[in-house]
């Protein structure tokens, strides 16, 4: 009997743990919710005094260009290396040019750049809010009648909304000139048979469209982690720390989970229709 | 001390968690124009109870009335206009650190005033001049040193021409020719401004030489207060261990701990 009750016990302690962590996550996410509503009701100084905005495009934007510029060339140059691989056995090396631009535009350059920029921009805006306030830069902000979150968390977020549809653009675009050089250039594909292809399968609205919707959604998604996360870090040096890792799992897994989930609503809607 | 106050502190108690009370039974009273230091150990509660007086926390219990209003009835509009009629100067300074000195101290000028720039420049540098550092506007932060901070740091309190000044332990980790010069500027810019500022430290024997009056806390509670004289003759054990910076009297130097001998297995 002692046994039935020990296990009954143990059981019920996993039970109230498993909960605990859930209503934890639950908890969190509903604050991080009101959050992102009181950013969007105080977004009127970031909007109106656009230059706040602007400095933030350039650091989240600007300074992330070589990262993403580079890697959307070699993912281009990587891309026409294995499709032209596989193409050829089919007779098809023509349409190389439109494996590349459609893997880009409606795949890899939205996730692929938003995962850079997750790693990249994310990060520092998490550490940069999370280093403001452990050293009461935020606190005495609030004491000078101006509230931290229209002055330094609104223009970061939109800051990182704007940037991330036009770094995803720039990915895609130095990735379809990667795979021209390899394609083109390096095996010798026919250049019209790239280019014209590409211009007759890609679909304005259903591919470029859709990818920037994608890209719209991920520059939130991991805009809004970065300033919540540095808004909510401990403010010690461990905490903005683990805040900051937060920031990058956190966004890369939101950027991954909605990925598929926008797929599925695009691509897989259109195809049944 | 005479004048109408600026700061009431009524009957007010607080806690972080329910039970478990950091401020009790505080009550204070401070005229406008008056230098008032809060003072006791570390953990008192003191910088809780300027955390009350700044409106960053409210009272579980009792009122604070600042600058004439209880802080309880103020929504953000309110508090944030309560708060331009206030300076703060922290610990350790909280300059913007990606500001120089002179977007520093033009902050609050650029965020609350509609100011050309010539306007702008031309108060910045009498703020700067006011604690001798009109030199270094250019300089960033991260280029100065701890007493300068901090005077940086008062020049940017002092901005908006503030009626109430708070100072969270302004003299920390200064050495003593700052320590000297932080504590006579907050003495004169008081008096030059006309404000009311209310310095809370441990640094007894430096804040004597400024204040006008004192609180001494102990525990959460205000345990003695009167002029910087009566507390230097105050009878009080804890004011008087205090003050004398002695390791005999109400406040142990061990923290409480099972008996020695115990800990070293020298027992049975």
């Amino acid at each position: 009997m002692a046994f039935f009750h020990k296990i009954a016990d143990e059981a019920r302690g996993r039970l109230e743990h498993l909960g605990g962590n859930v209503t934890a996550v639950v908890w969190r996410l509903g604050f991080a919710s009101r959050f992102l509503a009181y950013m969007f009701m105080h977004s009127g100084t970031a909007l109106r005094r656009f230059r706040l905005t602007m400095a933030e495009i350039y650091f989240t934007g600007v300074l992330s260009l070589v990262i993403i510029l580079v890697s959307g060339l070699f993912v281009g140059m990587v891309l026409a290396l294995q499709g032209y691989e596989t193409l050829q056995r089919f007779g098809a090396s023509e349409s190389l040019g439109v494996l590349v631009a459609l893997s880009l535009v409606r795949e890899l350059g939205p996730v692929v750049a938003g995962l850079l920029f997750a790693s990249r921009a994310g990060s520092a805006i998490t550490a940069e809010i999370g280093l403001m306030k452990a050293t009461e830069q935020l606190s005495a902000m609030e004491m000078m009648a101006v509230d931290p979150v229209a002055r330094v968390v609104a223009p970061r977020f939109w800051g990182g909304v704007i940037s991330m549809p036009l770094l995803a653009a720039l990915f895609s675009g130095m990735g379809i000139f990667g795979g021209y050089l390899v394609g083109v250039q390096l095996i010798g594909v026919d250049p019209g048979a790239f280019w014209s292809q590409m211009q007759a399968a890609v679909d304005v609205r259903s591919d470029i469209f859709n990818g920037v919707i994608k890209s719209v959604v991920f520059g939130v998604a991991v805009s809004w982690i970065a300033v919540f996360e540095g808004f909510d870090a401990v403010p010690t040096a461990e905490g903005v720390s683990r805040a900051t890792t937060r920031t990058v799992v956190t966004s890369s897994l939101a950027i991954l989970a909605l990925d598929f989930v926008l797929t599925a609503l695009m691509f897989t809607g259109g195809n049944g229709g | 001390m005479p004048g109408a106050p600026i700061v009431e502190i009524d009957d007010v108690w607080f806690g972080y968690d329910a039970g478990r009370p950091v401020l009790r039974d505080i009550h204070l009273a401070i005229p406008r124009g008056a230098v008032v230091g809060i003072m006791g150990q570390s953990g008192c509660g003191k910088t809780t109870l300027l955390r009350i007086i700044a409106a960053q926390q409210l009272p579980t219990r009792g009122t604070a009335r600042i600058l004439g209003r209880p802080t309880r009835e103020l929504d953000r509009d309110g508090l944030f206009a309560m708060r331009r009629k206030m300076g703060m100067l922290y610990q350790f300074g909280a300059l913007f650190t990606d500001l120089s000195v002179f977007e520093n101290v033009a902050f609050p000028l650029r965020e609350h005033a509609d100011l050309s720039e010539d306007l702008v420049h031309d108060l910045v540098m009498m703020k700067l001049e006011a604690v001798g550092l009109r030199g270094a506007a250019h300089l960033m932060p991260t280029e100065l040193s701890g007493g300068m901070g901090r005077r940086v740091a008062l020049a940017r309190s002092i901005a908006l021409d503030p009626q109430l000044i708070l100072y969270d332990e302004p003299f920390t980790g200064l050495d003593p020719i700052s320590f000297g010069v932080i504590s006579r500027l907050i003495r004169q810019l008081n008096d030059l401004l006309g404000a009311t500022s209310i310095i809370v430290t441990h640094d007894v024997q430096e804040a004597l030489g400024v204040v006008d009056y004192v609180y001494f806390m102990a525990e959460g509670r205000v345990i003695a207060q009167g002029t910087p004289r009566d507390i230097r003759a105050s009878s009080e054990p804890f004011v008087n261990q205090f003050v004398n910076g002695s390791s005999e009297g109400p406040v142990p130097f061990h923290y409480p701990a099972p008996e020695y001998g115990a800990d070293l297995a020298l027992a049975g």
